[in-house]
């Protein structure tokens, strides 16, 4: 009896170990499960486009800069 | 808009890399989990680096040739928006480290010991430009250094950390990127990164120097 129960004591801890190392390394599943992900990947997007515009509008200020030193000269 | 190509295409591949690069698959890897997707931001970063101060190197000699002030300019500016990517690319560097080697900092890392002495040795040639008064002496000396310096920086971070042993993957005698680079996935999102964050760089670069064209013609006057 004893030995029946030392060796299921083993077999499970065997098959616990095997389930671990069968779901891998841990990842952020659950963040991109529920699909709110998306959300903050656009928040990022829209800060990106807003640099982007700005360097845009900084770029035509100094043209304009560029232009009249240019004419002076 | 023929002009404007390299923004364009810099903005779009950035988007991209910004969408896909958080949401495509990744491989599963312990320790790294899902801060594998640094390799998207953390590692373009140091590419446009590498880009813009060969770029600078290029001016350098192109400088030495004509001996024109507008190279020298060139090739300040260059290394100036290298030596900016710097700021931010070390910056996430220790934050990636912190997570996963679990230090800021470790001096056992033959790259970032020779980061931060490329960043001194760059420092030096700011510095080294600043202090000569007379135009043609300046160009001849910055251009000089600025050879020795990207020679420098491409030992510190491209070859010792080979033949040393490194916690960068790539390094120590292991073929760049085989481990990451292997899925595929991710090499649709890596090479755009790199292409996106190089060709940035340069709009940057081309900013800084129709300022500094600016004020070397105000000052001329």
């Amino acid at each position: 009896m004893n030995k029946f129960i030392s060796t299921l004591i083993c077999f499970l801890v065997f098959n616990l170990s095997f389930a671990q190392s069968q779901s891998g390394p841990q990842m952020a599943d659950a963040f991109r499960e529920n699909g709110k992900i998306y959300v903050v990947i656009a928040v990022i997007a829209i800060i990106f486009v807003s640099i982007i515009a700005f360097l845009i509008y900084i770029e035509r200020k100094i043209k304009n800069i560029n232009d009249k030193v240019n004419k002076k000269s | 808009m023929v002009k404007h190509w390299y923004k364009i295409v810099a903005t779009l591949f950035i988007l991209y890399t910004i969408f896909a690069g958080l949401l495509s698959p990744v491989p599963r890897l312990d320790i790294l989990n899902e801060t594998i997707r640094n390799l998207f931001y953390h590692v373009p970063i140091w590419f446009a680096l590498i880009f813009m101060m060969f770029f600078s190197l290029v001016y350098s000699l192109i400088a030495l040739r004509n001996n024109k002030i507008e190279s020298d300019i060139k090739a300040k500016d260059a290394a100036l928006v290298g030596f900016f990517m710097a700021l931010p690319g070390i910056a996430t560097g220790c934050l990636w480290a912190k997570f996963t080697w679990g230090t800021w900092w470790t001096f056992e890392d033959p790259k970032l010991n020779g980061v931060a002495v490329s960043v001194l040795i760059y420092a030096a040639y700011f510095i080294l430009r600043s202090s000569v008064d007379d135009e043609q002496k300046r160009l001849k000396l910055a251009a000089v250094y600025n050879v020795f310096a990207f020679v420098m920086m491409m030992v510190f971070i491209m070859v010792l950390p080979r033949i040393q042993d490194s916690l960068h993957p790539g390094n120590g005698g292991n073929p760049a990127f085989a481990k990451y680079d292997l899925d595929s996935n991710m090499r649709l999102v890596f090479y755009p990164a790199v292409i996106g964050w190089v060709l940035f760089s340069y709009w940057l670069y081309k900013i800084v120097n129709s300022l500094s064209n600016i004020q070397y013609k105000i000052s001329n006057e």
